[in-house]
């Protein structure tokens, strides 16, 4: 019988009760409420993994601008760069930025791409998957969990706040993604139920406040770069996590506290372009250049 | 506050750059596509507000063609469908205006064609969708469920003989929204339901005397 989960207590309750992982009870409840079987719900989100993975492998290849002109070569850049020159942290950190710039730059682009939570955000957790499941050898059926346990972090945030930049800012579509970035990863590197809500805790922590201020409207400046920040944000919080470090805030104190920066949050910095980065000078300018 | 599933979180694939304002256009061109059913000489897409405004720049227009085309929400010909031979097939024309007593991402959509039809819609955010108005009845369909939408003359017991027919086949209905024009005229239903409803059942309730009208409307995919 399906479980009714809007908290993460709830969620860990289970998870210690049952003696689960948070993907096992997540693709449970989620079979039992949509009337599928478990396996079904696996196969979905293979789906999304494969599409994840098709939209990096697009996006490191194309150096088509956006409508804008703003935005769609910095992937090609950083290659290049990491060609003649590596990364000061090495092969994997190299690639989640790569690969996190390919999916945002392919979004932009109007290339096929997985929301996840939202089309914003969507570098950030495929591009910490990809790129530790490459260099770790992660298999598919690990993967899979990575993302169902991301999934059951974003669904559960949701239920408090609206994962959109009109209603609570940035911090909620990349903020999330970030949380559900370290989710996962955390999943990945074998960290226990506690140690993964931890993770997602202190990147969420962490990016409390941050606004949805986008040039000329656009999901292109800052949209773009900062997923590439937000995947990198998201390892320190693994990696914190794994070692034991806790959130002093728990995790749904820490949503409640997202839920009441983004009411306090003025509207113009939320999704409409009235104030922020929308609103200086060069801003404007693309503005009436992209608009009229 | 609506909930959304794990598949909600970890989907759509489909073409970017925003879940508002490209795959709900889609979206919003699907749904309208399955309650018009015939295929449309022309359309005429009226953008509000926000949609007005950045639409342009995030594909809402080609988004909108597309769907009413049907293509689905991660079809890559969506970046190219004003080039395409399918768009070809159809005229389209789009409208801008602002009305704050709007959505900031609504269209009203005309269709002109064999019959024509008034479809009002606007995106809610991650790619959801809500249709609110079909000619002069107030509606709400998400497309999330298989519908049927009823017009029928407003008088007692039409929605219990409705009702009965769906208990008599066991579907469960999961919503209803009932509108009507006047005490005594025109008034519609919309039934939203588990699993599927047959052609037979739909005829069914199509021969309920003072039944005018009864329209199948298919949920989108995921």
């Amino acid at each position: 019988m399906e479980m009714n989960i809007n908290t993460f207590e709830q969620l860990h309750c289970e998870c210690i009760s049952k003696n689960k992982a948070i993907y096992e009870v997540a693709q449970e409840n989620m079979a039992s409420s949509a009337d599928i079987s478990v396996d079904e719900v696996r196969a979905f989100t293979n789906r999304s993994l494969f599409a994840m993975k098709e939209a990096i492998q697009t996006g490191m290849l194309s150096r088509e601008l956006s409508m804008s002109g703003m935005c769609g070569q910095d992937c090609h850049r950083v290659q290049k760069r990491f060609e003649a020159e590596p990364a000061i942290f090495g092969k994997t950190f190299e690639k989640i930025i790569e690969y996190a710039l390919a999916t945002s730059e392919e979004n932009i682009r109007m290339g096929k791409i997985v929301a996840c939570p939202t089309a914003g955000s969507c570098g950030i957790l495929p591009a910490t998957l990809t790129a530790i499941c490459e260099d770790f050898n992660y298999s598919e059926r690990e993967q899979i969990n990575a993302l169902i346990t991301a999934g059951e972090i974003g669904r559960i945030i949701s239920v408090k706040v609206a994962l959109a930049g009109a209603v609570a800012g940035c911090q909620a579509e990349c903020g999330t993604a970030s949380a559900m970035s370290a989710a996962a990863i955390c999943q990945l590197r074998g960290g226990n139920v506690s140690q993964i809500l931890n993770a997602s805790a202190l990147a969420l922590k962490n990016l409390l406040g941050l606004t949805c201020d986008p040039v000329a409207g656009l999901v292109e400046v800052p949209c773009v770069k900062r997923n590439p920040f937000l995947a990198i944000h998201s390892i320190t919080a693994v990696e914190l996590a794994l070692s034991g470090v806790e959130s002093k805030i728990p995790i749904d104190e820490v949503i409640d506290a997202m839920e009441q920066t983004g009411a306090l949050m003025s509207p113009t910095l939320k999704e409409s372009s009235q104030a922020g980065l929308a609103t200086t000078k060069t801003a404007l300018e693309v503005q009436k250049r992209v608009f009229g | 506050m609506k909930k959304s599933t794990l598949f909600d979180i970890i989907s759509p694939v489909m073409v970017g750059p925003s879940s508002s304002h490209t795959a709900g256009a889609v979206r919003l061109g699907l749904l309208a596509r399955n309650i018009y059913k015939n295929k449309p000489e022309k359309v005429i897409f009226k953008l509000y507000n926000s949609y007005a405004h950045t639409g342009k720049g995030h594909g809402t227009e080609k988004g909108l063609l597309a769907g009413v085309l049907g293509l689905s929400v991660d079809d890559r010909r969506i970046k190219d469908i004003f080039n395409s031979d399918i768009a070809k097939e159809i005229e389209y024309e789009f409208e801008y205006c602002d009305n704050f007593k709007y959505h900031p991402n609504a269209v009203d959509m005309t269709f002109i064609g064999e019959n024509n039809m008034f479809i009002s819609g606007e995106s809610v955010g991650a790619g959801e969708i809500a249709v609110r108005k079909i000619n002069d009845f107030t509606v709400k369909l998400t497309g999330k469920y298989n519908t049927v939408l009823i017009v029928y003359k407003d008088m007692p017991g039409m929605i219990s003989q409705v009702s009965s027919v769906l208990q008599y086949h066991n579907i469960n209905i999961a919503s209803l929204f009932c509108d009507r024009n006047a005490k005594g005229k025109e008034a519609s239903m919309v039934i939203s339901v588990d699993g599927n409803i047959s052609s037979d059942i739909v005829d069914i309730i199509e021969e309920i005397p003072e039944v005018y009208f009864v329209s199948y409307i298919e949920k989108l995919e995921h």
